[in-house]
Order: structure tokens, then C-alpha cells, then sequence
């Protein structure tokens, strides 16, 4: 089972990722732009702020255990791999026995996998579904599409590389992976809370300003708040 | 219940029927293809009429979909439009040619209540102004889109891609033949 | 003629009238796929479907490849029932090149898509009960898809993209003991139907809530060109593998099976009996099913293959009704032109929109899984 888990764990940061200099959005307000006049009144414009760990370490260890065993996943199937997230969830795979629901909500859910590739409409709705699911939350890249494009790798309406728009946590990969690769890749997300490395939700609030540059980049009808709250 | 087997027309009914549209239609570029697909080219302004005769007297009332083949080197585009017929169980393509450039076509949404949908999608992906189909200028696919309509032949897909999104570092070149012959074929050498 | 009626913008704003998004991510379609419904209390009074949250652009993609490295990308189109695309296109190839398939290869898949079939139908079942609230039909069903999905592992080398048709034949004759693993499965499944039957289709909140729900009017079957279940659950006869026999059906022994109301209850009931006739169609083809012979025929150097310019139309019929390629050559290594018309194009959109008016809330789901729409094949 370890070389399994050696082998799932991603790379160092390349070219590609955020400059990392953590110091936070520039602005303490955001300007949501995209909306009309009456609508910024409706939507929030303070930005996100990180969350800070327990104090005594004890405590956090013990939250992490509380996270890792109970990794509920917002039912949001967004491309292909959803075809392999049925036989997981049910009797065959019983992905349900390590503590995995699938939740409707994002309220609810502290997983987000993106199973495949997006297409830039899509894009849009999960970043809207990450932004609104609370922290700590966790995203799995499903497949070869999150990583490189994939066989899309041409495609007009399709992201290239997810961790540009979102900070993912770890890639499965695989065309389509299957159920077990699946449970390899949840125990290896369950490793990784355990030792405190999951800390997506807190880079994605540092590194606000180059994620939403590239968001804006690709997405061009840009008709909802800088921050779905 | 079950198929009744009768053969309901003449094996010749296809090389009939064609004949037929030639004399009323002025058809063109009749193909048989098969023993039950058929293709052949009108002239635009006479396309609604020959839908309208093949759907109320020829039987072919079922439209399977409507597409475009874009020829750029005669700068053209041919639309096709395939209808089916249930007593012979034979389809019949309908080509028609319009220009490429500021291209328009009559709507046929009065004669099938499902073809607004073929237009809404040929207006985003190639341009194709369907003048009175309900809701033609409607997103179908694509949301926000700001370049030309991406079906087009001078549409180059894999430079947009390195512009508009960044691709992982690691691969030299995207060029899947050249790869291929390596990997696969090594012993060929450059052929 | 069949013209819907929308309200105006004044009555819109009035306040009489609520809208709410239900989707992409909802049940009772497997893909995404949103529609904007207008509600007047509980009722539905208009619906806008909007699509496109999966358009990959695969027609322009296969511009870019050759004939060769079409065939991988092809399956993933139309994502929970891959095979019928990888049949499709390899025959509209094969007829425009001029390739004779042997007959070994004809029956090896036929094979496959009966299977693909059975498969696909369990999937549904499923979705159908759980939109309607019986979950527990959904892990039976899709575990038993399970084990069909080993027997494709078997025979193809994957669970989902098998990638084994291929322009020519197939890539791999069936492994030792297939017929008689398969045949166990099939025992199971059979069983499993026999089951359902009693639980679902004889289950009064069922019936009470699935009958009368989405009638297709057997005059709206041609306008919006409704095939499949749909259309022979209303009582026509039409089914692409006895009207046009492609691969080996005309050597089988099958009837078309026809109901007499298209409401969501009968087609439930169509697709039912289907599932039997595909479970008999599967243990036909593995008594007949010839051993000796070869399964590929000999291509062209790949790398360098051209196929004449023509023009052809392929049919088949997947589980939800008559799917066709439109392929187009021009001569040189690339094709000019694939269209690909999934039966999901009109159902998932100008029937929907047709037939939702008037409904409760409540079972707009049920309603949509009852039209077996799968959103990846309309905008590919």
C-alpha cells in the first residue's frame, strides 16, 4: 500500500503555480464588478480570509482525525469520471464504510472532486460550488483531463490544467480510474489530512488575486460576485 | 405485435423517387450510396419545397438532423438536411449550397417543430443566420464566447489553445503523428 | 402548429410567478444539463432547457486527427453508453474505404452492443426508481452493471471506454470460458428483473405517480422526431435494427415490442420488457457465436491511409432510439466532415420543453429520466 500512496503523491510546485508569497488579497474589499448596481448590494464584498488552526496541537490533530474520517463529497458530477463515482458510492465499492457520503449541498460537503474534464460553463459553476463550500475543504482532480488536458487537449472549451483555477490536493489519474483507484487515491486525501498537508482552502485565500486573474482570463461572461459566499 | 416484413415499395424506389425530384425540382448530384441512403443537391430557393413535398407525399416525415460541410476552397457551404422515410425504410439527403461569407437560409420551423434546435446550434457554430427560427440567436453551447464561430475551417484550434490556457511543462510538442511514427513505427525511419 | 406559449415580460415581473434553476447538478439525468423553470406555485409554466455544460468541440476535433486516432476519443461522446460511437464511426469508415469485416468480427460485435444495451438499461432502471424515490433499486441495478462491466473487462480490457471496435473488426476474440461466465451473469440479471417487477412496476405509489406523467400525443412522434422507446411505447413499430439490419441482427430472433400510451409508466414498462429482449438476443449470439475465423481485416498503412471522398449515414439503435454518424471525405488523411445525431438532441430539449408544462415539481425528475436523455450527445 505505500508505493501505492508514493506513487499518488503529486510533484513539487512547477512553472505554473502561484507565486506563494502568501501575503493575502491586495484589497480587503472586492470590487464584483460583474454585477449590476442593485446586485452588489445583495453579495458580500469583504474578501475571504484564511482560516487559522486550533491552538493547543493536540486539538488540531484531533480535528484533522474528525476531517479525514468523515470526507463528505458535494454530488456535483462534472464530466466523465462521475460514470465511476456511481459504483464507488454503491453496494459493489461501498465507498460509504470509510465515511464518504455524496451531499447535495456545498453547505455541506468538504470534498470536491472534479471528475474529468470542465468545460469553461462548467468551470464556472464549480468554482461558484468550491467558493460556497466551507473550510477546511479538500479537491481531488479526477483523471488525465485535470492534469494536462488529456485527450481534449486541442478543445476549444475545455481547461488544460485545473490547478491554475482551483488548488487541488491530489490527482488521480487514469482514463477512466477506476473504483479502487478511486479508494487508493480517498485513502491517500485521508493520509495527507492526518499529517496537516491539505491546506487548499487557505493557498486558494492567499493566492486570491493570481487565481482570479486566471479565472477571469478564460471565463469571459463574468456575471456573478468575486466571491460566492 | 410485431414487424409485419412486407416489402411496402419497389426495390427501384429510391432511383424513382429521384427521377421524380429532378423533373419537379431541378435536382442535381444524385448519389446512391446505398441501397437505402440517397443524396441529392437543390438549389436553395426550392429546398423548402421539396422538404414540404417529400414530408406530405413521398411519406419522409421524419427529419434526422440538419448539418453543414463547410467547403472553404469553393467558398460555399453545404447544407444537408437527411429525412427518413418509414414505409420504405430509406433515407433521402437534401443539399443545398449558400455562400460563406454573411450566409443566411430559410428556416424550416414550420415544417418540424424539433429543427429550431439544428439552426439555434448551426447559428452559434458556423454562423448561419436562420432569419424567424425561434430563439436562433440564443447560447446553445458555448457561454461568453468572443471569437469567430468555432466550426470554421480557418478556425485553428490548437494556436487558440496555446493562447487562451497554459499547458503543463514537460511535453516538447503536441504533434501526435510525429510521436506516433516514433514510438510505433521506429523501424520506417522518416516516410 | 405545435407552438409553445411563452409568458411576457410583464407577466414575469408581476410577482404571480417564481424561477428556479434545476441544474446542472440534479437528479434524473445522468449528465449535466439545466433547465430555467417557471413555476406558478407547484406547477410548472414554462421551461428553457440550456446545455452545453460538456461540449468538448468533438467534431471539430476529429477534423484534426486521422482516421486512426479517431477511434480512441470516439466512445467518450456519448459517456454512459460508449460503444454505439466506436460501431458507428468504424462503419461509416469501413463503407466509405471499402472494407470487407469478417464475419467472426460482425458477431463479436454485435456482441458488445447488445451488452452496451443491457448495461445502459440497468443504469437507467436505476435512476428511474431513485427519482421516484426507491433507492434501493439503484445499488441492486448498478451493482449488477458491475458485474457486466467485469465481463467487458474481460472480453475488451476496460470497464468503461473499451476502445475495441475499431474501422476493420475488433482488437481481441473472447477469452476461455467468456460464454459460461456470461451466461451466470445473465441468470442474475434475469432474476433481478423478475424482482423489479414486483417492486417497482407493480408499486402503487409508482403507478399513481408515473401514470399520466409526460403523455407524448402519438401526433407529436414525427414533428419533433421522437424515436426509440418513446415513440414505440405509443405504439409504433420502429426499430432501426429490424427496418435497416445492420451486423448480424437479421440472423437473430427478435420481435419489436410495442405498448400502446407513451406516458412515463408504459415507457418504464417498454424498457422493461427491452431489457429481456436484450438478455435473449445476448444468449443467442453466445450459442452462435463462431470460434474459428478472423476478427480484424487487413488495413492500409495507418499512418498514411486516404479514403476516397464520399458522403454516408450509419444508423444504429442504442437504448434510447436511432443514434447515426454522418461522415464525410474528402480524400485526403483527414475526414472533411462527422456529424453526430444523438436521439438525446430533440428529447432532452423540444420535447422537454413540450411536455414539462403543467407538471408538479416534484416529478419534473421523473419525468426527464422517463425521456432516457443522456446530455453528453447533444452538444458533444
Amino acid at each position: 500500500m505505500n508505493d501505492v500512496n508514493d506513487k499518488l503523491k503529486i510533484k513539487s510546485p512547477s512553472a505554473g503555480s502561484p507565486p506563494g508569497d502568501g501575503k493575502g488579497p491586495a484589497s480587503a474589499q472586492l470590487e464584483n464588478a460583474g454585477l449590476s448596481l442593485e446586485e452588489q448590494q445583495l453579495f458580500c464584498d469583504a474578501a475571504p480570509v484564511p482560516y487559522e488552526p486550533y491552538s493547543p496541537e493536540f486539538l488540531e490533530r484531533f480535528h484533522n482525525w474528525i476531517r479525514a474520517n468523515s470526507m463528505w463529497v458535494l454530488a456535483f458530477g462534472t464530466g466523465c469520471g462521475a460514470i465511476e463515482l456511481n459504483p464507488l458510492m454503491t453496494s459493489r465499492f461501498d465507498a460509504n464504510r470509510f465515511g464518504i457520503q455524496m451531499r447535495p449541498t456545498p453547505r455541506q460537503a468538504s470534498v470536491l472532486i472534479v471528475a474529468g474534464y470542465s468545460s469553461i460553463k462548467t468551470l464556472k459553476r464549480i468554482i461558484r460550488s468550491y467558493e460556497q463550500m466551507q473550510g477546511p475543504k479538500f479537491v481531488i482532480g479526477l483523471g488525465i483531463c485535470t492534469i494536462n488536458g488529456g485527450m481534449y487537449w486541442d478543445s476549444y472549451n475545455t481547461i488544460k490544467r485545473l490547478d491554475r483555477y482551483l488548488p487541488v490536493d491530489l490527482y488521480i489519474t487514469g482514463c477512466m480510474p477506476r473504483p479502487e483507484a478511486l479508494l487508493a487515491g480517498f485513502m491517500e486525501l485521508k493520509r495527507k489530512i492526518k499529517a496537516g498537508e491539505c491546506d487548499g482552502a487557505n493557498r486558494y485565500v492567499k493566492d486570491f488575486e493570481w487565481y482570479k486573474a486566471n479565472q477571469k482570463k478564460v471565463i469571459k461572461k463574468w456575471d456573478m460576485p468575486d466571491y460566492n459566499w | 405485435m410485431g414487424h409485419a416484413g412486407l416489402q411496402l415499395v419497389s426495390d427501384m424506389y429510391m432511383q424513382e423517387l429521384c427521377e421524380r425530384l429532378i423533373q419537379r425540382f431541378d435536382c442535381d448530384q444524385v448519389v446512391h450510396q446505398k441501397a437505402d441512403l440517397s443524396l441529392l443537391r437543390v438549389d436553395k430557393d426550392k429546398l423548402e419545397s421539396t422538404l414540404f413535398y417529400l414530408k406530405t407525399h413521398e411519406g419522409f416525415v421524419h427529419l434526422s438532423f440538419v448539418t453543414v460541410i463547410d467547403y472553404i476552397e469553393d467558398d460555399i457551404f453545404r447544407l444537408s438536411y437527411m429525412l427518413h422515410n418509414y414505409d420504405s425504410k430509406s433515407d433521402l439527403a437534401v443539399q443545398a449550397e449558400i455562400s460563406r461569407t454573411a450566409s443566411t437560409m430559410h428556416s424550416i420551423h414550420h415544417l418540424w417543430a424539433q429543427a429550431w434546435t439544428y439552426q439555434r446550434e448551426l447559428k452559434e457554430m458556423y454562423g448561419i443566420d436562420f432569419p424567424g427560427s425561434p430563439r436562433v440567436n440564443d447560447e446553445f453551447c458555448l457561454e461568453g464566447w468572443d471569437g469567430p464561430p468555432p466550426m470554421l475551417r480557418d478556425f485553428d484550434t490548437a494556436k487558440f489553445c496555446e493562447e487562451r490556457f497554459v499547458d503543463r511543462e514537460g511535453r516538447e510538442s503536441q504533434d501526435i503523428k510525429q510521436t506516433m511514427r516514433e514510438n510505433l513505427y521506429p523501424e520506417r525511419g522518416e516516410s | 402548429m405545435f407552438e409553445l406559449n411563452r409568458l411576457s415580460e410583464a407577466e414575469l415581473e408581476s410577482g404571480k410567478y417564481t424561477k428556479i434553476w434545476h441544474g446542472p447538478q440534479h437528479p434524473g439525468i445522468t449528465g449535466n444539463m439545466s433547465l430555467e423553470l417557471t413555476l406558478s406555485g407547484d406547477d410548472v409554466v414554462e421551461c428553457k432547457t440550456h446545455v452545453g455544460y460538456l461540449h468538448r468541440g468533438f467534431e471539430k476535433m476529429m477534423e484534426r486527427r486521422t482516421f486512426i486516432q479517431n477511434f480512441p476519443i470516439v466512445c467518450r461522446i456519448a459517456v454512459p453508453e460508449p460503444t454505439f460511437n466506436e460501431y458507428m464511426y468504424a462503419a461509416a469508415v469501413e463503407e466509405l474505404a471499402g472494407i470487407e469485416v469478417p464475419d467472426r468480427a460482425q458477431w463479436l460485435r454485435c456482441l458488445n452492443l447488445e451488452m452496451m444495451r443491457l448495461a445502459s438499461f440497468l443504469m437507467w432502471l436505476g435512476g428511474a426508481s431513485g427519482s421516484f424515490g426507491m433507492n434501493t433499486v439503484y445499488q441492486w441495478t448498478v451493482t449488477h452493471r458491475d458485474y457486466m462491466l467485469d465481463l467487458f473487462e474481460e472480453m475488451t480490457g476496460a470497464r468503461i471506454y473499451h476502445m475495441y471496435i475499431t474501422p476493420g473488426g475488433v482488437r481481441a476474440p473472447l477469452p476461455e470460458g467468456f460464454t459460461e461466465r456470461a451466461m451466470s451473469v445473465m441468470n442474475g440479471i434475469e432474476k433481478l428483473l423478475f424482482e423489479i417487477e414486483r417492486v417497482v412496476l407493480n408499486n402503487h405509489i409508482f403507478k399513481l405517480r408515473s401514470q399520466g406523467l409526460g403523455v407524448i400525443d402519438p401526433a407529436m412522434i414525427d414533428p419533433y422526431g421522437i424515436v426509440g422507446p418513446n415513440a414505440r411505447a405509443a405504439g409504433l413499430a420502429r426499430d432501426v435494427r429490424k427496418d435497416s439490419p445492420y451486423l448480424v441482427y437479421d440472423q437473430l430472433d427478435f420481435e419489436i415490442i410495442t405498448g400502446d400510451k407513451s406516458d412515463a409508466y408504459n415507457r418504464t414498462v417498454q424498457r422493461y420488457h427491452e431489457m429481456h429482449q436484450c438478455i435473449s438476443l445476448i444468449r443467442q449470439m453466445l450459442e452462435q457465436m463462431p470460434t474459428e475465423g478472423s476478427f480484424h481485416a487487413d488495413l492500409p498503412n495507418v499512418l498514411h491511409w486516404k479514403i476516397p471522398a464520399g458522403q454516408t449515414y450509419v444508423k444504429s439503435e442504442c437504448t434510447r432510439g436511432e443514434y447515426g454518424y454522418f461522415l464525410v471525405t474528402d480524400g485526403s488523411e483527414y475526414l472533411r466532415r462527422v456529424t453526430i445525431r444523438g436521439p438525446s438532441y430533440t428529447h432532452a430539449i423540444a420535447v422537454m420543453e413540450k411536455l414539462v408544462v403543467g407538471v408538479n415539481i416534484a416529478d419534473v425528475a421523473g419525468l426527464m429520466v422517463s425521456l432516457h436523455t443522456y446530455p453528453p450527445e447533444i452538444e458533444r
